[in-house]
């Protein structure tokens, strides 16, 4: 069969944009059951929080850089820097280590 | 505040999105052009498909010469989390409100202008989100076209570092409301080592990291929402 890169895009660009839009167009109320609220409540702190550990240690070249990162931007953010502030000083922090370990 | 206003400060808020995105997009691009994309290719479906794991999956197959179906059902599996936050996210929409900026906004739900989105005080004005995807969305499909042409010019270095932007983004939006609310603290710490046991289990080795997520995700939240539920007075838009 031949295999054309086009028709891939489009399934993938199809079936990402159904996942996304479904629920969002579905639920048009406010939902009242107390167990399902508090649960779409705390999804999104489980979530962020699942995909950020550990793959943060694992992005970088060395473990103790991510680790570094890790606790300096658990600091910043509880001293309630900016988004921006977090990303960037959280970069530099890895570039610094990095240089003196790897 | 107006919706101008809102616009201009959901740009403001993804400026280091988008800046985060570039560089995760840079490594996707040299993941795509392996797999035989050219660079139009790989912008194209980063402009449709938004996707970090999702488009990393579709790459990876298609290099491997997998047929349509199975890149549709890989592309449903490492989306799915998104399921789940389109269900959160339809809740921060004033009952009733019209269908096509829920449709709008729908297009760009990833992790972080997700995250922004429903951090948000009250209902979402999308206004705020449609400011950050104008800057994201570009961002991302940039940074792939870009990866795809200069493949592997960036030193390492720099790579490995321009990598945890997007973690710092994470941290930055989970962390705040943990220092408020024990609970919240809670489930964080408890999905940061569930997490970590996940990835090192001998038993889940062979599971997709996009499975973990939405299995750790469905856990953890379920076993907080049964036993912490949250009040009636608002308590949710406040997040």
């Amino acid at each position: 069969m031949e295999r054309n890169i086009w028709l891939y895009i489009l399934v993938a660009a199809g079936v990402s944009y159904l996942v996304r839009a479904t629920p969002l167009v579905l639920i048009r109320r406010e939902i009242t059951n107390r167990t399902i609220r508090s649960f779409l409540y705390y999804v999104p702190y489980a979530t962020l929080a699942v995909m950020t550990f550990p793959a943060i240690v694992e992005a970088t070249q060395s473990v103790w850089s991510g680790l570094a990162a890790l606790w300096a931007g658990i600091f910043l953010a509880w001293r309630g820097r900016s988004l921006l502030f977090v990303a960037v000083a959280i970069c530099v922090v890895v570039f610094g280590v990095e240089l003196v370990l790897v | 505040m107006t919706n101008r206003q809102k616009y201009r400060e959901g740009m403001a808020d993804g400026v280091p999105i988008a800046l985060g995105y570039f560089a995760v997009a840079f490594t996707l691009g040299i993941v795509a052009r392996n797999a035989g994309f050219s660079a139009l290719q790989a912008a194209v479906c980063s402009l449709t498909c938004n996707a970090s794991a999702g488009q990393s999956a579709v790459f990876t197959l298609v290099g491997a010469g997998a047929g349509y179906i199975e890149v549709a059902v890989m592309t449903l599996v490492a989306n799915a989390r998104y399921l789940l936050m389109s269900c959160a996210l339809s809740q921060k929409f004033a009952p009733g409100s019209p269908l096509l900026p829920r449709m709008i906004v729908a297009y760009d739900i990833t992790d972080e202008v997700f995250g922004i989105s429903v951090a948000q005080p009250g209902y979402l004005n999308p206004f705020y989100t449609y400011g950050a995807m104008s800057v994201a969305i570009p961002g991302w499909a940039a940074g792939t076209f870009l990866g795809v042409i200069l493949g592997n010019i960036l030193p390492m270095r720099v790579v490995s570092a321009l990598s945890v932007g997007l973690y710092g983004m994470f941290l930055a939006i989970i962390i705040p409301p943990a220092r408020k609310d024990r609970v919240i603290a809670g489930v964080v710490a408890v999905s940061f080592l569930l997490s970590g046991a996940a990835a090192y289990l001998p038993l889940l080795r062979g599971v997709s990291t996009g499975v973990k997520t939405i299995g750790l995700t469905v856990v953890i939240a379920l076993a907080a929402a049964i036993l912490f539920p949250v009040g009636e007075e608002g308590q949710r838009h406040g997040a």
